[in-house]
């Protein structure tokens, strides 16, 4: 049995593209169903047909039809992956490093929910569990994952960074800019909560009732003007620490709140500075996550490889087996005269012999499938004791 | 077998002080390994204690080597309830070195092993000797925690790009914490200040620099409790709880040559 990979990402196909092939999860299930034992993974940034067949090229001619069928333009941006090196796709997948911000955290969600939602295999459901073991370990063992990769979620952690949790900390919102309440839902999937919403028009008496509440403050407004000064900042603060978000261009708040005791401001270029400087981080730990990829991708191997020997080693277990039993039976009319624990005795003496026999050959074809020798191996073996003569 | 259970003990320490440097460079099974050591160095240290009081029959650190064996035993015992969780790893990086520094010192200073015994009773040096051990431990515990602070303040201000690869405990956490421990502390002090008032007072002994110098700590700790409940918090009083502990350290390393003999 082997495996297929068909499919296309966000490194081969614009948007434009790839929304054309994209499938809901109940799509997705079913077109892995029409394919037979097959997974189809579907996410904004790719769609992939796992398929698990004895015929690679029809297994892969059938994917592509299917995906073709969707949308014929997809076909050149198609890429076509088997074995060793789809496991390797999908295991790099599910660890988040072939996505567009490395170690995101999304897809390896989305990879259980295509499998659970898949019809795979004996050797589909292996590779899956494999990939969903391979992307556990890579956020457990690297810090590929734990580095904000947005500017809200920069945002967030910046506040974390001041407050701990952030359960019970108080935002002001300043103007209803897109990046302000996306980094204010940042801080509030953390703990924190939108106690006030406040704009440019605001005076100055409200805004520093409003601040006199307010642990986070973040502002996106569109005034040309400052709307926050540090006279009013220091008004209010009564020794707390106060944390400032200014994702304002021009900016909202005034530079010189950073000088004040207990205050820090960060506006867009130091948290897109931040930003860049965790995703360098993040790059940093790919290195490590690939090489605990590459592992699992050689265990897949292994594992496959073994698939091929296993069926001389069944036969050959079950042959050994036989003549034994024939033997005791041979034998009755002797062993008939020993009292039960003796029987038993000289059981378990000839099937320890039986497995001391079999366990080097045993060990020594599964060494052998690892490399490309397990079929002449496993031919050899079926040869030399004639197994499966009875058959023919 | 006391002198057996010392090097362990130094082992495990400077173990755990290394681990924390490779932690602080890059977070991960150095750091665990560090925790390892901290948590297996107190064990023996614990046990190089009890043999220490067994074979005494009594309370064997009167001596200032004997304290500051004690007094690490305390530092780390204090660290462990919240070194073990991986954002105060950082803070081991200042615990633990200062620790396997002191241990060798209380060792040079025959600390370790089986001394002879004093002639104060086994109650007042408990007490006494006890309660600003368990003091200056945790005084020790509030520095630290107060230096965190103030590096993790000065990141913030620096507005340091790097400053979420490699997080820090936050800084209301550290401050309510040292806060905290500070609070606990401070009682234990004036009890065990309290005790030896009494001896002097009984004894008709003269007040020397040692006792002098451990009023003054007093008194700074009290002002940084004092300060912090008229709402002076924040980098004031983590620099006030420096100025403390370099008082502490002064009590402990320069002067007890004077009291104790």
């Amino acid at each position: 049995m082997r495996l297929v990979l068909v499919g296309t990402s966000h490194h081969h196909a614009p948007v434009e593209l790839r929304e054309r092939v994209a499938l809901d999860r109940e799509q997705a299930a079913r077109l892995a169903r029409e394919l037979g034992e097959a997974v189809c993974l579907s996410t904004c940034n790719r769609t992939e047909l796992y398929l698990e067949a004895e015929d690679v090229d029809d297994a892969e001619r059938r994917a592509v039809g299917a995906l073709a069928a969707l949308e014929p333009e997809v076909e050149p941006a198609l890429y076509r992956l088997r074995d060793e090196a789809g496991a390797l796709h999908l295991f790099r997948v599910a660890a988040g490093l072939d996505s567009l911000v490395p170690g995101e955290g999304e897809i390896l969600g989305q990879v259980r929910a295509a499998h659970e939602a898949g019809n795979p295999g004996l050797l589909l459901d292996r590779v899956f569990r494999q990939a969903l073991h391979a992307g556990r370990k890579v956020r457990a063992q690297t810090a590929i994952g734990e580095s904000p990769a947005s500017v809200a979620a920069a945002a967030a952690a910046l506040a974390e960074q001041v407050f701990g949790e952030l359960s019970g900390s108080r935002i002001l919102l300043l103007g209803a800019g897109k990046v302000g309440e996306h980094a204010a839902r940042n801080l509030r999937t953390r703990g924190a909560e939108i106690v006030l919403i406040a704009n440019s028009r605001t005076g100055r008496p409200k805004l520093e009732e409003q601040l006199a509440q307010a642990d986070v403050v973040v502002s996106s407004t569109s005034s040309a003007e400052i709307v926050l000064d540090a006279a009013t900042v220091e008004g209010s603060r009564r020794g707390r620490q106060l944390l400032f978000i200014d994702l304002a261009v021009p900016r909202d708040l005034d530079p010189a709140i950073h000088e004040l005791d207990g205050c820090y401001l960060y506006d867009i270029d130091d948290l897109e500075a931040i930003v860049s400087e965790t995703l360098a981080g993040r790059r940093g730990e790919a290195a490590r996550a690939e090489a605990i990829v590459a592992g699992e991708a050689a265990k897949f191997h292994e594992w496959q490889a073994s698939l091929d020997v296993v069926p001389a080693i069944a036969s050959l277990r079950a042959r050994a087996e036989e003549i034994r039993e024939a033997e005791l039976l041979k034998a009755e009319a002797l062993l008939r005269r020993l009292d039960d624990g003796e029987r038993r005795a000289v059981e378990s003496i000839t099937a320890q012999i039986v497995n001391k026999l079999l366990h080097l050959p045993t060990v020594r074809m599964k060494q052998a499938a690892v490399s490309a020798d397990g079929v002449i191996y496993a031919e050899a073996v079926r040869h030399l004791f004639g197994l499966g003569e009875d058959e023919r | 077998l006391a002198e057996i259970l010392f090097w362990p003990v130094l082992l495990f320490y400077g173990e755990a002080a290394v681990g924390y440097l490779g932690d602080a460079r890059r977070p991960g099974t150095a750091g665990r390994a560090a925790t390892w050591g901290v948590r297996l160095g107190w064990l023996v240290q614990t046990a190089l204690l009890v043999v220490q009081a067994a074979r005494e029959d009594g309370f064997p650190w009167g001596t200032w080597a004997g304290s500051l064996n004690l007094f690490v035993w305390l530092v780390v015992g204090a660290y462990l309830i919240w070194g073990c969780r991986k954002p105060y790893r950082l803070l081991g990086l200042a615990v633990m070195p200062l620790a396997a520094a002191l241990l060798v010192v209380a060792r040079a200073g025959g600390g370790t092993g089986i001394g002879v015994r004093s002639h104060y009773s086994n109650l007042f040096l408990v007490l006494h000797v006890g309660l600003v051990l368990v003091a200056f431990a945790g005084f020790t515990l509030a520095a630290a925690l107060s230096a965190l602070y103030l590096w993790q303040e000065r990141r913030l201000k620096r507005r340091e790009a790097s400053i979420l690869r490699r997080p820090a405990p936050s800084l209301v956490t550290l401050d309510r914490l040292a806060g905290r421990t500070v609070a606990v502390s401070v009682p234990a002090l004036t009890l065990g200040i309290a005790v030896g008032g009494v001896r002097l007072a009984s004894e008709h002994e003269s007040v020397d620099a040692l006792v002098v110098a451990t009023l003054v700590t007093w008194v700074v700790w009290i002002a940084y409790l004092v300060l912090r409940v008229r709402g002076s918090t924040g980098r004031h009083s983590a620099y006030l709880a420096l100025a403390g502990f370099a008082l502490v350290v002064v009590v402990r390393l320069a002067l007890p040559a004077v009291h104790f003999s």
